[in-house]
Order: structure tokens, then sequence, then C-alpha cells
């Protein structure tokens, strides 16, 4: 890294450098999109991670993440602008196609324009919100429960940057003037959640489809902002809640890292047993609702029989069957029920059995073939510009399984194959799923006999401070790379958590991978991308 | 009157205080016997056969789901027809978190249902905001935008839970007037205007 530190230095005199955690590299905004450039064309830093927008009160701005799909190093843009009533950045939407949403969002929750991005617009928040709820100053009685329908609109704004440095509003057009325009969703059976497409279609071929969120943002960033840090815990349960415990697994992993706890090994099998039986849990409710869209219903019903045994397993030893609040900060909730290596071992036992019978129902018939197979397309640059990781960016060729590419916890001992496919199709991203079942019991069948004795909970006091700083963790969920954000300025609770959620960019890539596509196929392509909505939206 | 279902005795029913001060209430005017005769029957079909609309926001949406499949079962109960019309469904499960942004939806899907209608608030969120009570962009509770006729805390409750939920609606259902509706329809009136949403037309 010192050696990259040396080249930005070298093409870049005004940067300084911040090597507390990830290498953050401060640029002012004129210099911002030559550096992005720079990085992603000359250095290979061509995964934007995030952007996490920051009110440091004096001054607002941007952090952006990089990784590098090659050596898998990681580095950060930090860019800031010290004027609060009009903050503007320059757009690096150009350069990553998932930019406009990550900007979007920044937009949304502080207010920052970007100069250049297409589509200006809201994203979560309805379009008549007053305020910019993430700002540490925003005043939540200004926006009452709204009780008149959202108004709607079919402009976007662009803000463009003159040859005088003048910047200057615009209006432009979501879709052409004479699109016919079919709206779905946001209480639609086969659209996973609420989640709504404004659907431009010509005959039945889809022309653009404009992606609106938001109906299920629950501002768990913001909530996080008055919590104590072990009060934070359990919204993971509730953003993704099939990786409640991969999820669990960042913010406590996140957390134990900036304070320097320790966490005995006993801990770590214990949570990556629980991840990997999660991602058994998650990919088999996907393969049942997304046959259940396809129109085998029947399919639902072979692939809960395997979640509700593990629900049970997670029953006995977490409490709950979804929302678990298992994982703490420095160990676990509680100890392993004492059937607990008997049920997994019943379990490992009947998977097989199950997975081959999904495979002479489901995977070989002509139908699911004919409505699969070449349907939806992405390349791994598409998985890339859009930052798809999980298994449909694996089904796209690119190898993002951060248990392989930035292994955390225990993965490194392990002996699993990262499932990677080239054929980008719908077919691809279900077959991948399909296998991933295989490897995480291959991992779990390492661990079950010898989970070692030891803590399950190291000494950490209810209420503890971290010292200033920030720190970025990535773990896998069971739909990509989930990451966490967290600064601290020394108190009790955080000044600012970012969750980075998987499934909002596996959401927006839905615009690209449809397109001149056939509506029918809309359904298979969203399922297939199995996004979770509470996740998108958080 | 003991107002049960086939599968549970009176006695095992939490709040029978409740359901007998429904009775109480239908029994005062005294009843017309042909068209008593009429309510209970035609309350014997409805209250076996609720269908839900297929509705879910978040977590509690999935335990829905668990609900369906083949170990909780509800097509037992005659509750496995969900409709993913309103027009066709009896009554909302309201699985999960209800915010700002979605509210006039649920408001608007709420008056696309046919009467009788009724909803289940699933769920702390959709109880009272639960854990989301600090948000920015929760509704503290659907009963501010829509009626409810059955709590069912839990985050999420499990699927038994909702099983004894659409049990106790269809409970309900079973001391209605049918005909004239008065237990209703008064009721719902009043709650719609002193909680009007403009834009949409009741």
């Amino acid at each position: 890294m010192a050696d990259i530190q040396e080249r930005i230095a070298g093409q870049f005199p005004e940067a300084t450098f911040d090597t507390s955690d990830v290498l953050t590299v401060e640029i002012p905004d004129a210099k911002l999109h030559a550096l992005a450039r720079f990085l992603r064309d000359e250095l290979h830093f061509d995964y934007l991670m995030t952007i996490v927008g920051m009110d440091w009160v004096e001054k607002m701005g941007c952090i952006y993440y990089l990784q590098s799909t090659a050596d898998h190093n990681r580095i950060a843009i930090k860019a800031t602008t010290a004027d609060r009533e009009n903050p503007m950045l320059h757009s690096i939407a150009d350069l990553w196609q998932i930019a406009v949403i990550y900007e979007r969002e920044v937009f949304d929750f502080f207010g920052i324009v970007f100069i250049g991005n297409p589509d200006m617009r809201r994203l979560f928040l309805s379009i008549d919100w007053k305020g910019y709820p993430l700002r540490k100053d925003y005043d939540p009685s200004l926006n009452p429960v709204p009780t008149e329908n959202e108004r709607q609109s079919d402009f976007t704004n662009t803000y463009v940057e003159q040859a005088d440095g003048k910047i200057v509003k615009e209006q432009a057009r979501v879709f052409e003037e004479d699109d016919f325009v079919v709206n779905i969703g946001p209480q639609h059976p086969a659209t996973h959640g609420v989640l709504r497409f404004r659907t431009a279609v010509d005959g039945e071929t889809i022309k653009k489809i404009d992606v609106y969120m938001g109906y299920i943002h629950r501002g768990i960033e913001k909530i996080c902002e008055g919590l104590t840090y072990p009060q934070t815990l359990h919204f993971m349960d509730r953003m993704d809640y099939f990786s409640a415990h991969n999820y669990h697994h960042g913010l406590c992993m996140t957390i134990e890292q900036a304070a320097g706890i320790e966490v005995s090994r006993r801990v770590q099998v214990i949570r990556v047993i629980m991840d990997e039986l999660s991602r058994i849990a998650s990919h088999c409710l996907f393969i049942g609702t997304f046959c259940m869209d396809l129109g085998a219903t029947t399919m639902l019903f072979y692939t809960l029989r395997v979640r509700e045994q593990i629900l049970d397993i997670m029953d006995k030893t977490c409490g709950a069957r979804m929302t678990f609040n298992y994982d703490t900060i420095g160990g676990v909730m509680q100890d392993l029920h004492p059937d607990f290596v008997k049920d997994v071992k019943a379990l490992l036992a009947v998977l097989p059995a199950n997975l081959k019978e999904y495979d002479k129902l489901f995977t070989g018939n002509v139908i699911t073939r004919n409505r699969m197979e070449g349907v939806g397309y992405m390349s791994r640059e598409d998985a890339v510009t859009w930052s798809v990781t999980g298994p449909s960016g694996r089904a796209s060729g690119w190898a993002c399984d951060i248990r392989k590419t930035n292994p955390y916890s225990i993965y490194q001992e392990l002996d699993f194959e990262q499932v990677v496919m080239h054929e980008g199709d719908a077919m691809a991203r279900f077959k991948v799923r399909m296998k991933e079942i295989e490897e995480s019991a291959k991992i779990i069948a390492q661990l079950i006999d010898n989970i070692p004795d030891g803590e399950i909970q190291a000494k950490v006091s209810k209420v503890f401070k971290l010292p200033a700083g920030h720190w970025f963790r990535t773990v896998e969920g069971c739909r990509g790379a989930f990451g966490v954000y967290l600064e601290s300025d020394g108190t009790v609770n955080p000044y600012r958590i970012k969750l980075v959620p998987p499934c909002l960019p596996a959401a927006a890539a839905v615009d690209h991978l449809t397109r001149g596509q056939k509506i029918a196929d809309l359904i298979t392509i969203g399922g297939s991308l199995d996004y979770i909505v509470p996740d998108i939206d958080r | 009157m003991e107002v049960t279902t086939k599968s549970m005795p009176y006695e095992a029913w939490k709040d029978n205080e409740y359901i007998e001060s429904l009775v109480a209430e239908l029994k005062a005017n005294g009843t017309n016997v042909v068209v008593g005769s009429f309510d209970k029957l035609i309350n014997w079909g409805r209250s076996n056969s609720i269908w839900p609309l297929t509705f879910a926001t978040s977590c509690c949406g999935i335990e829905f789901v668990s609900l369906g499949a083949a170990r909780f079962d509800m097509a037992r109960f005659g509750w496995e027809v969900a409709r993913s019309s309103p027009r066709q469904a009896d009554f909302i499960m309201v699985a999960g978190t209800i915010v700002h942004r979605m509210a006039p939806v649920l408001r608007r899907l709420y008056d696309q249902l046919a009467e009788p209608k009724y909803v289940i608030a699933t769920g702390a969120c959709a109880v009272s905001g639960g854990p989301f009570k600090k948000s920015y962009h929760v509704v503290m509770g659907v009963d501010k935008i829509i009626p409810v006729d059955v709590y069912l805390p839990g985050c999420p409750p499990r699927p038994e839970a909702m099983i004894y939920a659409i049990m106790q609606l269809s409970r309900k259902m079973k001391v209605e007037r049918f005909f004239g509706g008065v237990n209703r329809k008064e009721k719902q009136q009043e709650f719609l205007e002193s909680h009007p949403v403009e834009g949409v037309e009741d």
C-alpha cells in the first residue's frame, strides 16, 4: 500500500493520507473525479463498495470505498465541502453505474448535490420530504405521517457545470414523452416485498425501468446514532432477516476490532456455523420463492422442509425462529443447546438427498430451462460496475466472496470452494446458490465435531466508549458483501453507522438487466437476483 | 353463548370477556329469528374461509410464508387462498413495518378491500412501531391510518401466534350481524371520518 500512496502523491500533490484504518486519501472536490478515474484505470480499484455520506457539522462530505477485483486491496477517498446551505460535490456516476444510486442516497440523506449525476432525485423519501434526516440538525417534526397520496413527477434534476464554473440546475424527463409506462408494485406478489417498478414498455418489451425504493425505509442508521453500541445490534436481524447471523457477525466484529476485544475460539466457531446454517436456510427459501414466482408452487413446500429443520436448531439455541439477536459484542448470547451437534448432524445427513430432489424436480425441467437459460444476462463488467456481489455476482464470473477475498473470523483455515460460474444468466444465479448450499454444508461438517471449549462471552461492560476513529469491515451475507462503516467520536454512542447492503445494487441493476427483455421475464430476473427489500431500504 | 372454533375449547381462549361483550352487544336489541338464522349460516361460512391479502413488507411476511407451508399449514383452517388483489380478499394481515411512504398505499389497499373487511396488525411494528419507535420514517402503529381488529404482538410472531390471531378474527366474525352490519359499519365510518386521507375517495 505504501507504493500506492507514493503513486497517488506523485500524481496528486494536494492529497493527504490517513492510514489509521483503510488507506484514506483526502482530496479537494475539484480533483475528486480525476483521482477516482486514476484509481479505477491505473491502480485497478474497480469495485465501488459504497459511498458514505457524512455530516461532521463544520463540514459535510463523502467517503468512497473502493476495492480492487484483482488483489482485493481497499482504498478510500474522502471529499468534503464546508457549505451547509448548498453542499455540492462532483459526481463519479460516469465511472461506476452504481454511483448514480449511491449518490442519490447521499443526496436523500444529507442534501449533498452531485454535479453531473444524471438523476438527482430523492431515493428513499418522498418527493415532498422536508429536510435531510441524517444531518445532525434534522428536525423530525417537519414530516408528519402523510395524509395524501405521494406526488409523482415525470421529471428528474441534473446539475450541470458550465464552462465558466457556474452550476445550473436543469430538468430532464425520466421517460420519453410518448412512453407507455406500467406501474408494478409496491404491493405485488412477485416483487419480493414492497419494491415498485415504473416500467416503460414497447409492446411486451421493456424499454426502461425506474426503480422506486423506500416503501420500507426505517431509518436504522439514524436511530443507531442515539443508541449505545450493544443496543444497535438487534437492527441487524431486521434488515436482511435471512442473513441475521451474518449481519450480526459483521457489526459485532467491527465494534470488537474497534474496541480491541478478543473473541474466544469457541465463539468464532459457533458464529461461523450459525452463519453457514443461515446461508443454507436462506438459499432454501430463495429456491422455494423463486420457483413459486415461476409458477412451480410445490417447490416451496420441499425447500421449506429443510428451512424448518434449521429454524428448529436455531430455535433451541437462540430462542427464536427469525430475529435471533444471538451474536453479542465479545461473544454470543447463550451457549449451544445440548442437542445442537446432534441436530446439525441430522440436518447434514438429509441435505444431499434433498438437494438431489430439488434438482430432479426443478433444475432439469424443460419449462424451467426455457424460462431461465439466457434470461437476464449480466456480464462480469456489468456485475462489477453495478457492484452486484454475492451469488448473483459470482454467477457472472466475478469471484467476489468476502470469505475468500478478504477473509475474516476463521474462514481462512477452512476448506471450501468459492462457487463461480460464467454464464451470467438466471439459471447460473440459481445454480450458484444450489452449489453454495453444498459448500456451506462442507464448512459445517468440518467444524461440528471440533467445537472447542471456552468462554462464550468476553468481559465487556454494558455501556462502553470506543476510541475516536473510523472503521470499515465487510462480511459475506447470504446475498453478497455486507459492509459496516463505523465512526466514533469517543462517546458511548456511534457518531455514524453506515450499513452497506448487498441488495441495493442488485435492485438497482434490474433496470439494466431487463432492458430489451420481455416483461414476463422481469419476474424471473428480479427473482434470480434475490433482493430483500428491507435490506435495500434499511 | 360460547363462541369458539372446532379446534379449541372455549376455556382455552385468553380473552373471553371481550368476545362476551360483543355477544351482549349483539343480543341487546333482540334478534329476528329468520335474519338471525341467516346470519348464523353466513357467518359460519365466512369465519371458515377467511382469505388474506398477499401483503408483507418485512420479517413478519416470511413467517406468514412459513404459515402457508406444510408444517403449519393454514389450509387446515381455510385461510390458504391468499389473494394478490385486495378486491378478492377478506382481510389484510399487515405483516411488517409501515413507513410514511407506504402509509397512503396501505390506506388505499384497505379502501379497495370488499366489505366486510378486517385488519390484523401483525408484529410489534404494525402494533406500535416496535423497535423503530425512534425512527423519523415509521408510522407508530397501523391504527393511525386504518382500523385494526386484532393486534398480534411479537417480533416476528411465531406462526402459531398467527394461527391464534386469525382464529380470534374468525371468532369475531361469528358474533357479527352480517345483515345490517351494525357492529362494524358505524365504527368504521366513525374511524374513517376521524382519520381523513385526502386524495383517497372513501
